[in-house]
């Protein structure tokens, strides 16, 4: 980040490279809408951008990156709250806004919809936890950041970081229940004669 | 330790970031209190429940977007002022086809200019008649003349030759 500081163009193509991945899943698990995450990153970036030169080496990259991206996709979440809010209160959500995933060629039509209404169960347990839940939760599981970097991008204490983790997972445990107990049993596909 | 005390070490215990001390006296605590147990292990089971949910992949062109927004950045905001839009880019490329189209298209013939014309060709060929009479009806000679003289038919040689060379 300081070689982009510094003018390095080349420097923020690595950048890009490096952190669209990671940076695309955590809002899509955030606003559940594939073109909304990828809209959404794009402006993380430009963001990210043009404040290059206000960027300061003693916060991490990834802790400025993930908190820009954290204010965005919440500011996104409450915005198409009221909008689909004034749309219909009955509307379903999020069903159409899951993209099409391949199924693993291994998988029969059977299993691969199981393995996806299964998805879509996980999916809507975290979008159904509170904001600062799922942002701990996202970076905690799927990112793997430490708790420092999770406490600053939340702008909390590590204590009360982990407190929001626990409750978080807590309530996953709960919600995810049907899911958990069949865990124990091999997986469909698995352990089957050929 | 108590339950509730464990609770907030039990993920980083789980997670394997909480360090030796804290993880000796969480694992004595779980050995002894069978809720915290079954707790823990649903817990390692939710994570790996939480592994299914599939990553996506950007749409290709995402880079492409992305650089073009970035090399938009870079140009300064007046350059903008320079930068045609693209419907405004087309319509002055159409105004200014049409424009030579026109000034290239030969002038126009309509039946209305062609008869102005041929009315134009038959006054030039009756002209000297014309001029000629003009010249009599106002020549002061002939006014002395008198009204009966002045009806008198204008001698031969006065006359104006034929136009058109026929001699009556």
């Amino acid at each position: 980040m300081l070689d982009v500081k510094a003018g390095d163009e080349a420097s923020f193509d690595l950048l890009l490279q490096k952190y669209r991945l990671p940076l695309v899943n955590f809002l899509f698990r955030m606003v559940r809408d594939a073109a909304s995450a990828e809209d959404l990153a794009q402006e993380v970036f430009l963001r990210v951008y043009r404040a290059r030169k206000q960027y300061s080496p003693s916060a991490k990259f990834t802790t400025w990156l993930f908190r820009i991206a954290t204010n965005l996709a919440l500011n996104s979440v409450r915005d198409n709250r009221h909008r689909r809010m004034d749309v219909s209160i009955d509307a379903p959500v999020g069903e159409h806004e899951v993209p099409q995933e391949l199924p693993a060629r291994s998988l029969r039509i059977d299993e691969h919809m199981i393995e996806r209404d299964r998805a879509q169960f996980i999916r809507h347990a975290i979008a159904g936890l509170p904001e600062k839940q799922r942002v701990a939760v996202l970076l905690h599981k799927y990112e793997e950041m430490d708790y420092g970097e999770i406490a600053r991008v939340l702008e909390c204490s590590e204590s009360a970081l982990k407190s929001l983790l626990f409750r978080a997972y807590e309530t996953l445990r709960v919600q995810l229940a049907p899911l958990v107990a069949d865990t124990v049993a091999p997986r469909a596909g698995e352990g089957r004669p050929a | 330790m108590k339950c509730h005390e464990v609770a907030d070490e039990l993920i980083a215990y789980l997670d394997r970031r909480a360090n030796s001390a804290e993880r000796q006296i969480i694992e004595e605590h779980l050995r002894t209190c069978a809720p915290c147990r079954t707790r823990a292990e649903q817990f390692r089971k939710v994570w790996n429940v939480l592994d299914e949910v599939p990553s996506i992949e950007p749409s290709l062109g995402f880079d492409v977007r992305l650089r073009q927004r970035v090399a938009s950045e870079l140009r300064p905001k007046w350059a903008g002022w320079f930068v045609l839009e693209p419907r405004l880019a087309f319509s002055m490329a159409l105004l200014i086809a049409l424009t030579v189209w026109m000034a290239k298209m030969p002038p126009a013939t309509s039946l209305e200019t062609e008869l102005g014309t041929k009315q134009q060709f038959e006054m030039i060929k009756d002209l000297p008649v014309l001029e000629n009479y003009d010249v009599l009806s106002k020549f002061d000679a002939l006014s002395e003349l008198g009204p009966a003289q002045a009806s008198e038919p204008v001698p031969q040689k006065d006359r104006p030759a034929n136009p058109n060379g026929g001699g009556s």
